[in-house]
C-alpha cells in the first residue's frame, strides 16, 4: 500500500491505496465522486477525463499514486458557489449532450482547453475533443457548446 | 406545425431545454456502475481464447487461493440448477456458462466472485482452463456447405448449420418482371458485422434479499419490463417469481439496440447474488463489450433490380445469408426472423418483389440486433438505395431524376407495397427536391463534370430512404409472445402538478422532456410542473421498452391518449364547477371556459384541486389515467440525403465535403431534440460507411476487439451535418408523429457509398462494400488505371 494525498476539487484527501489503483477508481470508488465515467480500457474514449494540475488527463491511464501531491478537478468541481461554469452552461443551452455518459469528460476537456479570451475555430475545437468519443450527438452541438462557452468567457462570464 | 401552446407551457413544437441535463452536466447522473450497496461483491468473467474448443478441465484452485476470491462459478455449478442455458429472444438457446464446449472467442467460461473489482480480475487471471481446439467455421457461406462441421451438436438431430429459411413476396410475379425486363442489374452487397459501442458498456448490480425473497437488479437495459418477465420465466423453477423481481434501469449511457438482449453476465450475477444473498456487481470492460456482446448486421446479400430503359423500376429480388454467430440471439419481433427487411422496396413504386433470407450458425458471438435501426431496416435501405443508384448509372440517367421518376407519389398514400406493408404517408419528392435545393445539386453536377474533365474525382450520392418504425400492431408484433404495445400512466396531484410514467426507457433520447411536452400539449400544464419516470418495473406500467424508434410512435401515443382521458374527466369536473353543460365548454391549452363567456373558466390546476377536494357527486375522486396503446399501423418516416465527396487519388482518402440531410418524421415534439437525434444518427451512419467493422481471421480471432482498432468516429472525422425538414404527419398517430431516432443511421451509409461510387463510376467501379477505407479506394483506383 502507498499513502497518497491528493487535492480533489479543492479538498485534500489522504488515503492508503494499492500502487496499481487507477486514478479513476480512486475518484469513483474511494472518494465516491461518480461523475467521472469509464468507457474503455485503452484511453481512447475520454469518458474518464479529469483535469490534473491544469491539464486534461485520462484518469484510466493515471495511477492514483501519480496524483499524489497534485490538484485534480472533476466534473463535480466545475460549479462554483451555485454558478455553473460556462462550459456546463454551453452544453445545456446548445443541446450538447444526450445520454450524458461522455459529458463529464467532454466538459473537463473543455475546461482545460478553453482559456478566457480564446476564440477557437471549429477546426480547433474538433481537434481538441478528438480524444473524447461521443456516440449520441454527432459532435455538432458539442462544438456549439464549446463556442458558447468561449464567447461567455470572452465576455467575462467566467 | 406551429406550436399551439405558449413557451411557458412548452407543448409540441417548442425546443424546450432538456429536463435531464442539469444532473448530467454536474456529474450527478446515476448510471449502473454508480450504484454502490453495502457488502457488495464483484463479478468478473473468464473468457475463451478459442473460437471453438472442448473444455477438458477448469482448475479453480489457484484463483480460490487468492485472499478475497470467494467463488469461481462454472457451467457445471449452474447446471445443478438448470441455469447453464437460457432462451434467446428469438427462441433459440444460448449458454450462460458452458459445461463442455465453447463456441466463440471471448465466450464466458467461468465467473469469479470477489470482494473487490481488482481481486476479481486477479482471480480471472488465475483460473486455468484446459481446452482442446475444434475446427472453426467463420464464413456463413461455408457454414452452409454440406461438409461443414456441425456446430450446434447440443441440438438433437441437428445435421447442418442452417438456422431458418424465410421468404416473402410473390416469387412468380417477381420472376415475371425479370423475364420481361428491358434492363436488369445485379450486385453482391455485404453489410459487415458492426457493434453499437455505446460509451457506457453493459453491466448490472443484482441484489437478492434472502429474507424478503426479492431480487432487485439495476441493469443496463432498454426493456426492463420484458427483462423482468424473461427472468421470471427462466428462473421460475428456482423460486424467482415475477412479483419478487424488480428491474431498475437507471440512467443509461447509450443503447442503440445493444442493451436489449439478456447477456450471460447478467444471469451469472443474479445467480451469484441469489446464492450468496449479497449484492453482486458485474460491469464488462470495453474489450468484453466489443468481443462478446451482440453484433449488428452481417448480411451477405445478392440483389437484383429489373426495369425499363426509360428508368421505370418494375421488380426487386434479394437473397441473403445472415450470419448469426453460434445462436440466433437477434432481437426481432417473433414472427420476423429477418426483422422488417421486407421494407426493402423502399421509396419506390415497384410492381413485384421477392426476398429470401437464410440464417447460418458460425463460430462468432451471437446477435443480429439493431445498430440504431428498426429490425434490419438499414440492410433493406442499403440494398435498395445501392441498387437504385447502380440502375440509374447503368442506364445513364441522373440519380435524382431516376428517383423522382420512381417514387411513390403523395396521392398514392396510404400505399401498399409489393411486399405488403401499408405506408401511412409520404412526400418523397418534396424531401429530395428540398435536399437538392439546399446542396445546390445542379451546380454540383456541373462542377463534377468540369473536375472529371481535369481528372479530379468528385462524387455526389443520394439516399432517399423510407423507414418502418413503431413496432407494433399486436396482430403481427410480439417478443416471446408479449404483444408490442406500450404504455403511459399519468397522475395529476391536487396542486395541478403531474407525475407520468412509461413502459419505455430513454438512453439519451430525452424522454423526460418530450413526454412532458406531450402532457403539456394535451393538458396545458407547464413542462416544468411535470415529472417523467421510466425504468423501474415496480412503479412504471408494463411496456416493451425503447428501441426501433418506437417510443414516440407507441408510448408517445399512449401518453396523448391517457392525457385525453384526463381531459375528458376534467371537462366533467369543470362543468360541475362552472354550473354549465359539458357541451357548452370549450378547451384551450390549460383551461375550460364557457362558450361566449371567456371569463367563466376553470384552469386545469383548479380542476385538479377540485378532483380531490370538491369532485362532483357520483364521480370517483382523483385525476389520473392509464393507456396501453396498440398501434393500428407502423409509421413510415422518410428522408433524402445528399453527400458530396472528394477523393484523393494519391492516398485514397475520402473527404466528405457536404452532407445535407432532409428528414420527415411527421409532427415534431421538440425540434432541438429531433435535430440532435439526426446529428447522432448521421454519425452512426458515417461510422459503418467509412470506419467500423468487426473482422475475424480464419481461426475465429476477433481483429477489432478494442477502441484501438474498432474505429468509432471522433469529431475530426465527423462532418458538420446540415439538416432540413419537411413535415408529412402520420394520419393514424394521435399526434401525427412518426419517430426519428434511427432515420439517419438507416439512410446515411447509402448516400456516402453512392457518392464514392459516383466519383469512380466513369472509371468502371460499380460497387464498394462498406466500410470504404482509403486502402480500398486506393486499390480500386490503381486497378482502374489511376496512378496518381
Amino acid at each position: 500500500m502507498a499513502t497518497i494525498d491528493v487535492n480533489v476539487n479543492g479538498a485534500n484527501h489522504a488515503a492508503d491505496v494499492e500502487p496499481r489503483l487507477l486514478l479513476v477508481h480512486f475518484i469513483r470508488e474511494v472518494l465516491g465522486l461518480t461523475g467521472t465515467h469509464i468507457g474503455c480500457d485503452t484511453s481512447h474514449c475520454g469518458a474518464c477525463t479529469v483535469v490534473m494540475d491544469g491539464r486534461a488527463v485520462k484518469s484510466c491511464t493515471v495511477f492514483a499514486v501519480q496524483a499524489d501531491g497534485r490538484e485534480v478537478l472533476t466534473v463535480e468541481g466545475l460549479e462554483q458557489d451555485g454558478k455553473l461554469h460556462p462550459i456546463q452552461e454551453g452544453f445545456f443551452q446548445e443541446h450538447g449532450l444526450q445520454c450524458g455518459y461522455c459529458t463529464p469528460g467532454m466538459l473537463m476537456t473543455g475546461f482545460a482547453f478553453l482559456k478566457s479570451g480564446d476564440d477557437p475555430t471549429e477546426d480547433e475545437i474538433r481537434h481538441a475533443i478528438s480524444g473524447n468519443l461521443c456516440r449520441c450527438t454527432g459532435y455538432v452541438n458539442i462544438v456549439k457548446a464549446y463556442q458558447y462557452a468561449a464567447q461567455k468567457m470572452r465576455e467575462g462570464g467566467a | 406545425m406551429e406550436p399551439r401552446t405558449t413557451p411557458e407551457i412548452g407543448g409540441m413544437g417548442h425546443s424546450v431545454k432538456r429536463k435531464e441535463d442539469p444532473r448530467f452536466i454536474r456529474g450527478q447522473g446515476n448510471f449502473v456502475d454508480d450504484v454502490v450497496l453495502p457488502d457488495m461483491l464483484y463479478l468478473d468473467i473468464v473468457r475463451s481464447p478459442y473460437a471453438h474448443a472442448t473444455i477438458k478441465n477448469i482448475d479453480t484452485s489457484k484463483a480460490l487461493a487468492i485472499p478475497g476470491v470467494l467463488a469461481v462459478i462454472t457451467g457445471k455449478d449452474l447446471a445443478q440448477y438448470n441455469l447453464h442455458w437460457m432462451p434467446t429472444l428469438m427462441s433459440d438457446t444460448q449458454m450462460v456458462l458452458p459445461v463442455d464446449k465453447v463456441m466463440y472467442q471471448a465466450q464466458e467460461v467461468a465467473a469469479v466472485l470477489a470482494t473487490t473489482r481488482y481481486i476479481a480480475a486477479d482471480g480471472v487471471d488465475a483460473v486455468e482452463v484446459d481446452y482442446d481446439p475444434l475446427p472453426v467455421v467463420v464464413d456463413p457461406k461455408k457454414a452452409l456447405l454440406p461438409d461443414a462441421p456441425v456446430l450446434r451438436t447440443d441440438k438433437e438431430g441437428k445435421k447442418d448449420n442452417h438456422i431458418w429459411h424465410w421468404e416473402w413476396g410473390d416469387k412468380a410475379a417477381t420472376d415475371k418482371t425479370f423475364d420481361e425486363a428491358e434492363v436488369t442489374v445485379e450486385q453482391e452487397i455485404y453489410i459487415p458485422r458492426i457493434h453499437v459501442s455505446s460509451i457506457e458498456t453493459c453491466g448490472c448490480v443484482a441484489h437478492f434479499n434472502k429474507v424478503s425473497g426479492k431480487l432487485t437488479v439495476w441493469m443496463t437495459t432498454q426493456a426492463p419490463h420484458a427483462i423482468r418477465t424473461v427472468f421470471a420465466l427462466v428462473a421460475g423453477h428456482v423460486g424467482l417469481a415475477e412479483h419478487k423481481i424488480q428491474i431498475i434501469s437507471p440512467d443509461i449511457g447509450g443503447g442503440f439496440g445493444g442493451k436489449v438482449p439478456v447477456y450471460p453476465g447478467y444471469v451469472i450475477a443474479v445467480a451469484a447474488s441469489v446464492l450468496t444473498g449479497k449484492p453482486v456487481k458485474w460491469i464488462e470492460d470495453r474489450m468484453e463489450n466489443l468481443q462478446a456482446d451482440s453484433f449488428a448486421r452481417d448480411y451477405h446479400m445478392s440483389a437484383e433490380l429489373a426495369g425499363k430503359k426509360d428508368g421505370t423500376l418494375t421488380g426487386l429480388r434479394i437473397k441473403t445469408i445472415a450470419d448469426h454467430g453460434y445462436t440466433d440471439a437477434a432481437a426481432n419481433p417473433s414472427k420476423f426472423p429477418a426483422g422488417l427487411f421486407h421494407i426493402c422496396t423502399g421509396s419506390y413504386d415497384l410492381k413485384a418483389a421477392h426476398v429470401e433470407v437464410d440464417g447460418a450458425y458460425t463460430n462468432k458471438p451471437p446477435g443480429g440486433i439493431a445498430y440504431r435501426c428498426s429490425f434490419r431496416v438499414t440492410e433493406a435501405v442499403h440494398a435498395i438505395e445501392r441498387m437504385a443508384d447502380i440502375m440509374a448509372h447503368e442506364i445513364g440517367m441522373d440519380a435524382a431524376e431516376f428517383r423522382l421518376k420512381n417514387f411513390i407519389k403523395p396521392e398514392q398514400f396510404p400505399y401498399t407495397s409489393a411486399l405488403g406493408w401499408e405506408y401511412d404517408s409520404g412526400n418523397y419528392a418534396g424531401a429530395l427536391k428540398l435536399a437538392m435545393e439546399r446542396v445546390g445539386y445542379d451546380e454540383l453536377r456541373k462542377e463534377q463534370a468540369e473536375k472529371r474533365a481535369r481528372g479530379e474525382l468528385m462524387g455526389i450520392g443520394i439516399s432517399s430512404f423510407t423507414e418502418i418504425v413503431g413496432a407494433g400492431p399486436s396482430k403481427h408484433f410480439d417478443i416471446l409472445g408479449i404483444k408490442m404495445f406500450d404504455s403511459a400512466e399519468i397522475r395529476l396531484h391536487p396542486t395541478g402538478k403531474v407525475i407520468a410514467r412509461f413502459g419505455t426507457k430513454s438512453q439519451g433520447q430525452g424522454h423526460e422532456t418530450t413526454y412532458a411536452q406531450i402532457v403539456a400539449e394535451e393538458l396545458g400544464i407547464p413542462v416544468a410542473d411535470i415529472a417523467v419516470e421510466e425504468g423501474d418495473t415496480d412503479t412504471a406500467p408494463y411496456g416493451l421498452g425503447t428501441y426501433a424508434s418506437r417510443s414516440t410512435p407507441v408510448a408517445g401515443a399512449a401518453c396523448a391518449i391517457a392525457a385525453r382521458k384526463i381531459r375528458d374527466k376534467a371537462k366533467k369536473i369543470a362543468a360541475y364547477l362552472l354550473e354549465a353543460h359539458e357541451d357548452d365548454l370549450e378547451w384551450e391549452p390549460g383551461k375550460f371556459s364557457v362558450k361566449g363567456s371567456p371569463d367563466r373558466a376553470k384552469t386545469i390546476q383548479e380542476i385538479s384541486l377540485a378532483a380531490y377536494t370538491n369532485h362532483p357527486p357520483g364521480m370517483e375522486a382523483g385525476l389520473e389515467a392509464v393507456n396501453y396503446y396498440d398501434p393500428p399501423n407502423l409509421t413510415y418516416p422518410f428522408g433524402s440525403y445528399i453527400c458530396v465527396v472528394d477523393l484523393d487519388k494519391g492516398t485514397g482518402e475520402i473527404k466528405i465535403r457536404r452532407f445535407v440531410a432532409v428528414d420527415d418524421c411527421g409532427n415534431i415534439i421538440n425540434p432541438m431534440i429531433v435535430e440532435g437525434q439526426i446529428h447522432g444518427g448521421l454519425t452512426m451512419g458515417l461510422a459503418p460507411a467509412l470506419y467500423e467493422e468487426i473482422q475475424y481471421d480464419e481461426s475465429g480471432n476477433n481483429l477489432n476487439g478494442s477502441f484501438m482498432n474498432y474505429l468509432v468516429p471522433t469529431a475530426v472525422e465527423t462532418p458538420n451535418w446540415e439538416t432540413g425538414k419537411t413535415c408529412t404527419p402520420s394520419p393514424h398517430h394521435p399526434l401525427g408523429a412518426k419517430g426519428v431516432g434511427e432515420s439517419a443511421t438507416v439512410g446515411a451509409p447509402a448516400a456516402i457509398v453512392n457518392a464514392v461510387v459516383d466519383a469512380m463510376w466513369h472509371l468502371g467501379v460499380r460497387h464498394i462494400d462498406i466500410p470504404i477505407t482509403p486502402a480500398k479506394v486506393w486499390k480500386l483506383l490503381r486497378e482502374h488505371g489511376v496512378t496518381e
